[in-house]
């Protein structure tokens, strides 16, 4: 590992060849961010590297930093002795993954991706590398997704039952990527009615909108009418808001959840969602697996998620694998602070308290 | 099949019991009778004789998902469910669906697995997953390996079946007693309004059973209007004597025939037509044998000499549910009480009344209780002298009243993740105590944590595993936890030399260090408790 071209360091991984940081979550004086979620995006570093379609979340997320540089997909720039490039990783609204040449090789970096289509980001686009580092979120076969169409017109029909029963339909997602996400798949199914938002969700909500992406017309739940019961209407609202009070406006409401998670019932019946739909912004197993094809790659490093699994089935291939653990780089009361403050799919397996910034509104 | 997954659908998308009870009526009031059955069957736990084992049915979706069988393993054990995991492995249904009702299909090709040869069976098997999908598939997958837990509780499945027929659920529940073979006919007569002729022989009643108290006895008010009794540590019985025959049920519905023979020849010195209610303790001398004898009889069916000569049981009677042929659960537990004196008038010393103990006011009580683990049972039992004998479990007429636990404090080092609800998050827990320098497992525990700490403590053991042993992971010997269980036994089987019984959380500790963790020596002292064994 001494003489590999990135190190896992800072909860990131430091490149140092190039003297840059693939993010960190401790202040470094240079980093690149592969995408805005908050296990990947933190605030502290001077010099700050990604891609363009990403800026408006990105500074809403962690301010401005100092020397900020949006790069558009596939321009390069040369970053000590490292020629760096950002491609498209189809994860949520300017994600990106790192191609790094060097001396040493060339490396990819996954931040998080995804191969399914998604009409609110730029579709990932596969390169040759000698190495591709790839996340694992959902590194077992079991986690197969559905396409979208079948999920959305999933949603739709328990939207519309609910409407039948005069319930609130309160769809709970994230609220970076997949709020907006599920938005331009109903935009995109014809639907045009009014979207109830979780107030964590509006600003994020508007970095899209103004980025172009289609989306049916939403409303702040808190601006409705007083008495309003939102019977038949669907309401889209963070995991962390699950059980707090804001929940109270909903009386009857049935509870659907969009996550990867959703594939497995015991994940769904443990939280108490009457409904769970199978849509992430991650790769699943096949597609796992097929990236690693795609990039060519003789040898492939895991990093987020269990990745055990993955690189069993890839060394039974011939392809030489393994996991490095990031957090292991940070103390542990950083460690803690991820735990707490991780905003997408990944930390939801464990734990529920996960969106909290997002319940904030930040 | 379709009706039956839809069924299940509507009970799994809705977390609401109202919801759910008016899915089940629904159904039971369209379904065809003898789908119907079936239905209730699986519903109310029942399930079929293992038809495939599930090394084959691993072995079948590995090679029907061209997945490795290590991938299908490391897959079940992130699902925790067997049949789920093979669902959402198995490549989408290729074939014509087939459009046979739930009894057909059990009927014609789900029951005659069990006579295929090898071949055959995987053939059948393989051609159902490509026939079925979605949750059609994933329930066939649950017939197969036989549990079918869906978020519905018996209780439901009773009420919904009493809402179809108009009568009383307790009724259903007694109707759904003993051993029945489900078909059109069983379902008719289930939801048929109340007949005489309604049950055979050998059906027992539903038991009835105790709430714990959490408060003291003060708060049951006067105490002239309760009895108190003790609570043995057995196991629940009801004996049926009708028609110079003999049937022992145990409270999981299990007939025990033959399991107990001293008690079914001491029954034939009951009268015909009477039912008792008790607990079967291993017995001698006037006084309780230790609970770990009494375990080499649970599951012995036809037990030996020596055992029968080192283990005798006897049945501690505390209730009488029918005597000479009527049915007495609506009468007063006082006139219950006249009842069974009369039937055990002549019955032999194998089966006895389990004393009532004599108080004027509540604060006899403690000291009473007090002397439970000196004389070998749980507690006390707290019964209103006015109430009648319901169904299952109703708060208000019978407390359980049981003395405190024994704990200790144990280091977690080991971790497993759980099963349906829990799988995926490592709920099973295993607890060491010091030994020469040592961390010695003791125990294995599975509930008593809150689900905030569960996801709190499986965040901690992911990121602090040492090794991988299959689904087991050691972790860093940091967590403390206070445990109570209820008796310790020795157990050559156990690295510790020590069994516990029923040991399970109190709490997280996270004041005390692994070094204030208690020792097995302080374990073994319990040994030579009496009380403890």
């Amino acid at each position: 590992m001494k003489n590999d071209l990135l190190i896992p360091d800072a909860g990131g991984l430091y490149c140092a060849a190039g003297d840059f940081w693939i993010d960190p979550l401790r202040a470094v004086p240079r980093s690149i961010i592969t995408h805005a979620h908050a296990d990947h995006a933190r605030s502290g570093a001077s010099e700050v590297f990604t891609a363009r379609e990403g800026l408006p979340v990105l500074t809403h997320r962690i301010g401005e930093p100092e020397d900020l540089t949006g790069l558009d997909y596939g321009q390069t720039v040369e970053l000590g002795e490292t020629q760096v490039t950002l491609y498209p990783a189809g994860h949520i609204l300017g994600s990106a993954t790192v191609r790094i040449e060097s001396e040493h090789g060339t490396w990819g970096v996954s931040g998080d991706f995804k191969r399914a289509p998604d009409p609110t980001c730029t579709a990932f686009e596969p390169y040759p590398c000698d190495v591709w580092v790839s996340e694992c979120t959902f590194g077992l076969p079991v986690y197969r997704w559905p396409t979208p169409e079948k999920v959305v017109s999933d949603i739709f029909d328990w939207w519309r039952g609910c409407r039948e029963d005069d319930r609130p339909a309160v769809l709970f997602c994230y609220a970076l990527g997949k709020a907006q996400r599920v938005l331009a798949e109903l935009a995109a199914a014809g639907i045009d009615e009014t979207i109830w938002l979780h107030g964590a969700m509006i600003p994020l909500t508007e970095c899209y909108r103004s980025q172009g992406i289609a989306m049916p017309p939403t409303q702040p739940a808190t601006e409705a009418d007083k008495g309003e019961k939102f019977k038949g209407q669907l309401v889209l609202a963070p995991p962390s808001a699950a059980g707090s009070s804001w929940m109270r406006r909903f009386p009857k409401h049935s509870a659907g959840f969009v996550s990867g998670w959703m594939r497995i019932r015991g994940n769904r019946r443990r939280r108490g969602y009457d409904r769970g739909f199978v849509m992430s912004d991650h790769a699943d197993w096949p597609d796992l697996v097929r990236t690693c094809a795609d990039m060519q790659a003789e040898r492939v490093i895991t990093i987020h998620g269990n990745g055990e699994t993955l690189i069993r089935h890839l060394g039974d291939q011939g392809i030489q694998a393994e996991a490095w653990n990031l957090r292991q780089t940070l103390r542990p009361q950083d460690g803690e602070a991820i735990a707490e403050d991780s905003s997408d799919d990944k930390a939801d397996v464990t734990s529920n308290g996960n969106g909290r910034r997002e319940a904030d509104g930040a | 099949m379709k009706d039956f997954a839809d069924l299940f659908d509507s009970l799994d998308r809705t977390t609401g019991t109202n919801a759910k009870l008016a899915a089940l009526a629904d159904y039971f009031r369209q379904a065809r009778p003898a789908d119907a059955a079936w239905a209730v069957y699986f519903l109310t736990g029942r399930r079929l004789k293992r038809l495939v084992n599930t090394r084959e049915l691993r072995e079948w979706t590995a090679e029907a998902s061209g997945l490795a069988l290590w991938l299908i393993e490391e897959s079940y054990e992130h699902v925790g469910d067997l049949a789920e995991t093979m669902h959402l492995l198995l490549p989408p249904a290729s074939a014509e669906p087939r459009s046979e009702t739930l009894a057909e299909l059990i009927e014609s090709t789900i029951k005659p697995l069990g006579q295929l040869d090898d071949e055959a069976r995987q053939q059948q098997v393989r051609a159902l997953w490509t026939q079925f999908d979605g949750s059609q598939r994933f329930l066939i997958n649950k017939l197969l390996t036989g549990g079918f837990r869906v978020g519905v509780s018996k209780r439901l499945v009773t009420r919904a079946l009493a809402d179809v027929a108009g009568v009383d659920s307790s009724l259903i529940a007694h109707r759904l007693m003993g051993n029945w073979i489900p078909d059109a006919g069983f379902f008719q007569r289930l939801i048929a309004d109340k007949t005489d002729l309604d049950f055979e022989q050998s059906t027992p009643y539903p038991f009835f059973l105790a709430s714990p108290l959490e408060a003291g006895p003060e708060s049951l008010g006067d105490p002239e209007a309760w009895q108190a009794e003790w609570k043995w540590d057995g196991i629940r019985a009801q004996l049926i004597r009708r028609d110079g025959q003999t049937w022992i049920w145990s409270r999981g519905e299990e007939r025990m025939d033959g399991r107990f023979p001293e008690l079914e020849s001491a029954a034939e010195a009951l009268p015909d037509g009477t039912v008792l209610d008790g607990e079967i303790m291993a017995w001698r001398d006037d006084a309780p044998l230790p609970f770990s004898l009494l375990q080499t009889r649970i599951g012995r069916r036809k037990p030996g000499r020596v055992t029968l000569d080192k283990a005798p049981v006897s049945l501690l009677v505390y209730d009488c549910l029918e005597f000479a042929g009527e049915d007495l659960r609506e009468r007063s537990l006082k006139k219950r009480s006249d009842a069974l004196e009369l039937a055990l008038a002549l019955s032999p010393e194998r089966i006895k009344r389990s004393p009532i103990l004599v108080f004027q006011t509540w604060d006899e009580l403690p000291a009473q209780r007090e002397r439970s683990r000196e004389l070998g049972v749980e507690g006390l039992m707290l019964k209103r002298l006015e109430s009648t004998y319901q169904v299952g479990r109703k708060r208000g007429d019978w407390w359980k009243w049981k003395v405190e636990p024994y704990t200790f404090d144990g280091v977690l080092i080991y971790a497993q993740p759980g099963h349906g609800r829990r799988s995926n998050l490592f709920t099973d827990y295993t607890f060491a105590v010091h030994h020469d320098g040592e961390l010695v497992p003791v125990a294995k525990a599975y509930s008593g944590l809150t689900q905030k700490e569960i996801d709190r403590l499986d965040r901690w053991i992911r990121s602090n595993t040492r090794e991988r042993f299959g689904p087991v992971r050691s972790v860093e010997p940091v967590h403390v936890f206070e445990l109570a269980f209820e008796g310790i036994a020795p157990s050559p089987r156990h690295k510790s030399g020590i069994a516990m019984r029923f040991p399970r959380i109190h709490r997280w500790r996270e004041d005390l260090s692994v070094a204030e963790a208690d020792t097995l020596d302080d374990l073994k002292r319990l040994l030579h408790d009496p009380a403890a064994a």
